[in-house]
């Protein structure tokens, strides 16, 4: 089953070239892209399933054996976000059938996306350092264009930042792969894993370690490099906003917990302390970004910032319990995230306005939009019984099992006024009578029906999670436990025996 | 249990289709399930009597030691029995009370789900299970508060409420966890009972012990977050009888009552619970005569009931616990009356306003029955059940050691003042002469009947035969709550004694007061300004305080300047790193030596004009001269290459180099002249140069670090030994690029490919308008191009196709060929160019991407690997060695045509860019 490794990048690639080619054809673009999500959904549920059965899956690319070629593995936190990817994927690409321009159909909107999905897939999926930095390109570029696409002033604004900033933050990253290779002699992961621990040089490996802080800091989105994300967010297109809400900075955060459990252990004391402050601080300003804004998509903007605070909490509390917290975090808030932009989206579709001054009266004429709306709004506050209840449970636990009370302080503070958030735009969009002379425009259109339909699958997702936590919870302390214990990760690539054939460190 | 729990929410999902089916019919339809759980309930009554408990477990998340197990032993099913017994009366009344609203339906769903959540609330032995159900009370809480949502106080009053229940719920949250970890681990409330000594002696207890209070407090409506109860008025009437006085604000006290056994008696229990219960009965009671709405009257009431509970449970022992016990159900009864009866009267009249009211029992004979007999048990007079609890109250205080006056007088004090009450909301609008109402009173419909006087005629019944409730309910649930069986006798007449003497003292006071009222309010309303400044200003201001320091915040750090946010992102660079190597710069840089004569004099140079460039490019005030030292630094780099032994590097470094040159004058002759100098002055300024060297100093200071230590070369050993013997190609550098690393090169061929499309769409999309060409009219220069694309084109399909072995490839070859298109583009122009190249540049992209997977898939027919390389051996004949054709081939030939697309679509897009006016770029962004 080795082979199902490729496909999540290969399935993208193949579909976006063939809409490249096909560019006078939107008809035949839409359904490639829809059939493209749907496939790598399929592929990444056997995926999954696989590692569940057999553990973690590597595939040496080109045939040439790790370390020397390029291995892409699958561990279940891989395997995972990859479905989850999917599971998003396809319902932005239904949810952009109704939603998207003709114009920008027109301009590669099909396979700009397709290819997005595969730089997210690449990333989660490669076992390669440099390989990992090339899939940070590919979906920083295609970012970059859905970002521009269209072509609005306040579009190209926000993405000048947003490309600029991250560029920087790619620099840092080659340095640190480049520096690590210097130090090691490879790009392999596993491999690094292993050679890592025998570099015999006190501080080089954390300094080089804070060269990958930045970078994937920049691009989780964490304080005080956040910059780029409020500034653009909330320029594109819904259904774009609500890819890159979910995906985006979910790819840091995997980067983040992949590094920092398989290269950079040696010195939690530093590492992870910088992490546990960069945490708070990002919960904290991230959600007090919220609630000066009056934008609905600002308001959620801020937020994913906020929520990555938590995600990067669980990684740096460092315990079992604690990353089985981040990890549960991550896939709850990537599918509520994207649909509350959708969700916003729909309503901006009936309305006509994102702004809180504009919006009002939905509740009394949508209530199906209202529960659709609080479900995953209920749950980002961490509403039980709702998916982000367990999340923010379980890494409360971590924390005050381990007596880090300031940071359980903080995540139930925040917690609290995310809910303020989170009512807000009730308030505001369902609560509040309509402004005198606006009037809603017909919901049971063509258009709107696509886009509710994956609003609604998202959300009984969501109450799936909070219902039915047992697998999900059990799923993530399996995946907690290949991450922190690195043996089957690393044998999986090196081959059996690798982790006891290495000499202890001198 | 949970089935219970699930029909009342399967109910409560139902409702609006069946209020939609059945209009005014549905209340009396959907009062069947309450009273359905009612009877259920109470078939547990006999085994319960018996001191038995009965547990139902249903695992829910068994990993993480959270499930649905049920617990009903006295205390919960006294919980249970009124949640659903006054359950089914609101629903009847809510009927006739909301008749004709749209929305009822909704209305009865957020109803029905309250009553399962505090069902669950009640019935949970799991303290997460336990959580999950009190946050749902608080939800529809606020969904309820809100029913009347298109005005902007009832809004307010919602979200205060969830708010601050809110954040009490947090502090419960936490509070559980805590106690379970100080409890070995286990989230059952029946297994953590068994601990109750460790915890108690637990370094834990006092915070765990301060945040569930804090969570009873907030949700139980004590000093000083009593204040989101009488805005929380703005509910519906049938929703304040029901959550705001008789459930809901009891869930505190439950949770009190439920953990006494297991934290209570400690010094910060008895006097946290008493000094906060007795504080909010005499707030509570004085702020009930300030008023003169009905509702309001009777919230401030209940915060005084809140308090004397918090008081009672507070004191913990066992006459308390009897007295709070009763005093609970009686509170329950009279006050869920009058709230009805307040409803009624508001129904009727269309107003809540006492001094409006008056005499309104001539028309409304049977509600001011009701009331007057749930009047008579709220000042506690006989023979009413208010005076059994009262009695047992003032025995509960005179009992406790510790404060021998105090509590009786705050007692005394608070009794009388809701004696006056009780007179202000029974008296004065049933009594005295028939005033002018809105509407026109005339008696209420049956459904809004049943409830007032059901409830009060309960009032009635346990006062005159107090016997009929001990033995089963009141009885198990004291000893539910204090872990041990007590005998309990119940009684209107406990004989002459002192707590007699005290009710007879609080009722007189009671009068006095009433009669006096006018004047006390009078009194008490010129001391407005003192409660503006109390606790709910502390919420007003801290939401104030929050978005005032949300916007500094913002303001401060998401200021819109992109070079400030470069600054952070640079200084983190240099300070992070550097801090890691200046704490082990003796171990890292001992090794490190400083041997400038081993550099070289033309390293020397390069040196310098890399360094020498660099500063030009900062100091430039034209982008031509920028643009130009720019160039310098990258040739100079590139000569590096070369010298290194580099030669591919090197060669696409030049390429790319002259391609750039190419790409910024068509870019900078469309640019506004720089109209001033847009580089930062003063202070960011200095910080930009510190920074600046600062990075320099960090990179530097890394890599000699890293180069310090002994370097395996292991990866590139295999590389050397592999490149010919099994990739059949002698310069590795296209190997790797090809083969050993061609997902890499699938990755960034893709950029170079999204990027070219980036830069297509940034120019067409919208309209844009066509520009007139210039272009260089040379006939030399076209004469010359003629030839020369022939000869480039030659030369790039040559490196392109020796690459394997000699220095070139795929890049290389690409470059050179891009930039034959773009001589003869600058030459013939693009439409002549597009003639040539008769496809659109842009299928050149997407062909090369095609052509790169296909060879890649070629491995797949094979049975390998993704891009593992297919060969075929073609025997050249004589002496020549055979040649060895493969699929890195194709890969590189994909490679080619991506590179050449991406060039010529950057081009012409430049090429039909705006003119400078309507260029959109903006150096800085929000």
């Amino acid at each position: 089953m080795t082979w199902l490794l490729i496909l999540p990048v290969l399935i993208p690639l193949a579909a976006a070239v063939a809409s490249m080619l096909l560019r006078r054809a939107p008809r035949a673009q839409r359904v490639l892209n829809v059939a493209g999500t749907g496939a790598l959904l399929v592929v990444a549920s056997l995926l999954l399933a696989g590692v569940w059965q057999q553990g973690p899956q590597a595939l040496q690319v080109g045939g040439w054996t790790a370390p020397f070629g390029i291995t892409l593995v699958a561990d279940l936190l891989g395997a995972v976000m990859v479905l989850i990817t999917a599971v998003v994927g396809l319902a932005v690409a239904v949810y952009g059938l109704g939603s998207i321009d003709a114009t920008r159909e027109r301009f590669y909107y099909h396979p700009l996306y397709q290819l997005l999905l595969m730089g997210v897939c690449g990333a989660f999926l490669t076992g390669d350092l440099f390989n990992l930095y090339v899939w940070f390109e590919v979906l920083l570029i295609a970012s970059f264009v859905l970002l521009v696409l269209g072509n609005d002033r306040a579009q190209v604004r926000g993405a000048v930042t947003y490309v600029i900033i991250n560029l920087v933050a790619s620099l840092c990253f080659l340095a640190g792969v480049g520096l690590l290779y210097g130090l090691t002699g490879t790009l392999n992961m596993a491999d690094l894993s292993l050679r890592l621990a025998e570099v015999d040089a006190p501080g080089l490996v954390t300094a080089i370690a804070m060269l990958f802080v930045i970078a994937f800091g920049v691009k989780a989105a964490v304080f005080p490099l956040f910059f780029w994300l409020p500034a653009s967010y909330h320029t594109p297109p819904i259904a774009v906003a609500a890819v890159f809400a979910g995906l985006l900075t979910k790819v840091g955060v995997y980067a983040f917990l992949r590094v920092f459990t398989l290269l950079f252990h040696h010195d939690v004391g530093v590492t992870h302390t910088l992490l546990l402050v960069v945490a708070g601080l990002t919960m904290v300003t991230g959600v007090l970004g919220a609630a000066a804004q009056q934008d609905v998509r600002k308001i959620l903007s801020f937020h994913i910032i906020s929520q990555i605070g938590y995600m990067i909490m669980g990684l740096a509390l460092f315990t079992p319990l604690a990353l089985v917290g981040a990890i549960f975090y991550i896939v709850h808030h990537i599918i509520v995230k994207a649909n509350l932009f959708l969700v916003a989206g729909v309503a901006e579709r009936i309305v006509g306005s994102f702004d809180l001054k504009h919006l009002g009266g939905l509740y009394k004429a949508h209530p199906w939009l209202a529960i659709l709306f609080i479900i995953p709004a209920f749950s980002l506050a961490g509403f039980p019984p709702l998916s982000g209840f367990w999340a923010k449970l379980i890494l409360i636990k971590a924390g005050l099992d381990v007596g880090a009370y300031v940071i359980v302080g903080v995540a139930l503070v925040v917690g609290l006024l995310t809910l303020f958030s989170m009512t807000k735009i009730w308030n505001g969009a369902f609560w509040t009578p309509l402004a005198e002379g606006l009037a809603l425009r017909p919901a049971r259109r063509r258009g709107v029906m696509l886009m509710v339909g994956p609003v609604t699958v998202l959300a009984v997702l969501t109450l799936v999670i909070g219902l039915w936590a047992e697998p999900f919870f059990q799923f993530a302390t399996e995946a907690a436990a290949t991450l922190l214990d690195r043996t089957e990760y690393i044998e999986a690539v090196l081959g059996p025996g690798a982790m006891a054939a290495t000499p202890p460190a001198p | 249990m949970l089935l219970a729990i699930g029909i009342g929410i399967a109910a409560a999902l139902l409702a609006p289709a069946l209020y939609r089916g059945l209009r005014e019919w549905a209340g009396w339809a959907l009062a069947f399930v309450p009273l359905c759980l009612f009877v259920y309930f109470a078939t547990f009554l006999p085994v319960v009597a018996e001191g038995e408990a009965v547990r139902q477990v249903t695992p829910w998340v068994p990993s993480f030691g959270v499930d649905l197990s049920f617990y009903l032993d006295g205390l919960s099913l006294l919980f249970a029995l009124l949640i659903t017994g006054l359950g089914t009366l609101i629903v009847v009344y809510a009927g006739g009370y909301l008749k004709g609203d749209a929305h009822l339906g909704r209305f009865y769903l957020s109803l029905l789900l309250f009553m399962s959540a505090m069902l669950g609330l009640v019935l949970a032995d799991n303290l997460i299970a336990l959580f999950v159900f009190w946050e749902l009370t608080s939800f529809s809480s606020y969904l309820l508060i809100g029913y009347k949502h298109e005005d902007e106080t009832v809004r307010q009053s919602a979200l205060q409420a969830l708010l601050v229940t809110g954040m009490g719920g947090l502090a419960l949250l936490a509070g559980f966890v805590l106690l379970s970890i100080a409890g070995g681990g286990t989230f059952e409330l029946s297994e953590l009972r068994a601990q109750s000594d460790v915890i108690r002696a637990h370094g834990l207890y006092l915070p765990l012990f301060a945040l569930i209070v804090l969570g009873c407090f907030t949700k139980s409506a004590q000093v000083p977050f009593h204040f989101w109860l009488p805005n929380a008025m703005a509910a519906p009437t049938p929703v304040s009888a029901y959550l705001h006085s008789a459930t809901m604000v009891k869930a505190g006290i439950y949770l009190l009552a439920r953990f006494d056994g297991m934290l209570g008696g400690t010094t910060a229990w008895v006097w946290t619970l008493s000094v906060a219960g007795a504080l909010t009965m005499l707030l509570g009671a004085v702020l009930a005569l300030r008023h003169t709405d009905l509702k309001k009257v009777l919230a401030y009431s209940t915060i005084t009931a809140l308090g004397t509970l918090t008081l009672l449970i507070g004191l913990s022992f066992e006459a308390s616990i009897k007295a709070a016990i009763v005093f609970l159900i009686v509170h329950s009864f009279y006050k869920g009356a009058l709230f009805l009866v307040a409803g009624s009267v508001d129904y009727e009249t269309g107003t809540r306003d006492v001094l409006r009211l008056g005499g309104l029992r001539r028309v409304m004979p049977v509600t001011a029955t009701a009331a007057g007999l749930a009047g008579l048990s709220m000042a506690g007079l006989p023979p009413l059940f208010g005076f059994v609890g009262k009695e047992l109250a003032y025995k509960a205080k005179l009992g406790f050691d510790g404060a021998d006056l105090v509590l009786p007088t705050v007692a005394v004090v608070a009794n009388a003042l809701t004696v006056a009450a009780a007179g202000i909301v029974v008296l004065r609008p049933f009594f005295g002469a028939l005033r002018e109402t809105p509407r026109t009173a005339r008696e209420a419909p049956l459904s809004m009947l049943l409830g007032p006087l059901g409830l009060a005629g309960m009032g009635l019944l346990f006062g005159l035969l107090p016997t009929l409730l001990p033995r089963t309910l009141v009885g198990s649930a004291v000893t539910a709550t204090l872990g041990n069986p007590i005998e309990i006798e119940l009684t209107l007449w406990y004989g002459l004694n002192l707590a007699l003497l005290l009710s007879v003292v609080t009722a007189g006071a009671g009068v006095l007061t009433y009669l006096r009222w006018d004047a006390v309010r009078g009194a008490l309303a010129r001391m407005d300004p003192l409660w503006r400044r109390g606790p709910e200003r502390g919420y007003a201001v801290a939401l104030r305080g929050l978005l005032r320091l949300a916007e500094g915040q913002t303001r401060l750090l998401q200021n819109g300047s992109l070079r400030a946010y470069l600054r952070w992102l640079v200084a983190l660079a240099v300070v992070l790193p550097g801090v890691a190597l200046w704490m082990h710069a003796d171990a890292l840089f001992a090794g490190v030596t400083t041997a400038w004569a081993e550099v070289l004099p033309h390293e020397w140079v390069l040196a310098v004009l890399i360094v020498g460039g660099s500063i030009t490019v900062v100091r430039a005030r034209s982008r031509l001269l920028a643009v130009a030292a720019l160039g310098v630094v990258g040739f100079s780099v590139a000569l590096l290459f070369i010298h290194l032994g580099a030669p591919d590097l090197a060669m696409t470094q030049f390429l790319v180099e002259t391609l750039i040159v190419v790409i910024v004058l068509l870019v900078l002759w469309r640019l506004p002249a720089m109209a001033r100098d847009a580089r930062d002055r003063g202070a960011q300024r200095v910080a930009n140069g510190v920074l600046a060297v600062g990075a320099g100093a960090v990179v530097t200071a890394l890599a000699l670090a890293v180069l310090a230590v002994p370097f395996d070369p292991y990866v590139s050993t295999f590389f050397a030994e592999e490149s010919v013997a099994s990739a059949y190609g002698r310069n590795i550098v296209n190997v790797i690029l090809v083969d050993f690393r061609a997902l890499d090169t699938l990755g960034e061929i893709t950029v170079l490919a999204v990027a070219a499309l980036g830069a297509y769409v940034l120019v067409h999309v919208g309209a844009l308008p066509e520009l007139p060409r210039v272009r260089p009219q040379s006939v030399i220069l076209r004469t010359a191009t003629r030839f020369m694309i022939a000869l480039l084109l030659l030369a790039s399909l040559f490196l392109l196709w020796r690459g394997h072995n000699e220095p070139g490839g795929g890049f290389i070859g690409g470059l050179i060929g891009a930039g034959a298109f773009a001589l003869y583009a600058i030459a013939f122009g693009l439409r002549a160019m597009q003639q040539v190249l008769r496809v659109s540049p842009r299928v050149l992209l997407g062909v090369g991407l095609a052509l790169a997977l296909v060879s890649g898939l070629f491995a797949l027919a094979a049975g390998e690997v993704f891009l593992t390389g297919q060969w075929i051996t073609v025997p050249l004949g004589g002496a020549a060695a055979p040649l060895k054709l493969g699929t890195p081939l194709l890969f590189d030939i994909g490679v080619y045509l991506v590179v050449i697309g991406f060039t010529l679509t950057i081009l012409r897009a430049l090429e039909q860019a705006p003119p400078p006016s309507a260029a959109p770029v903006a150096s800085s962004a929000s």
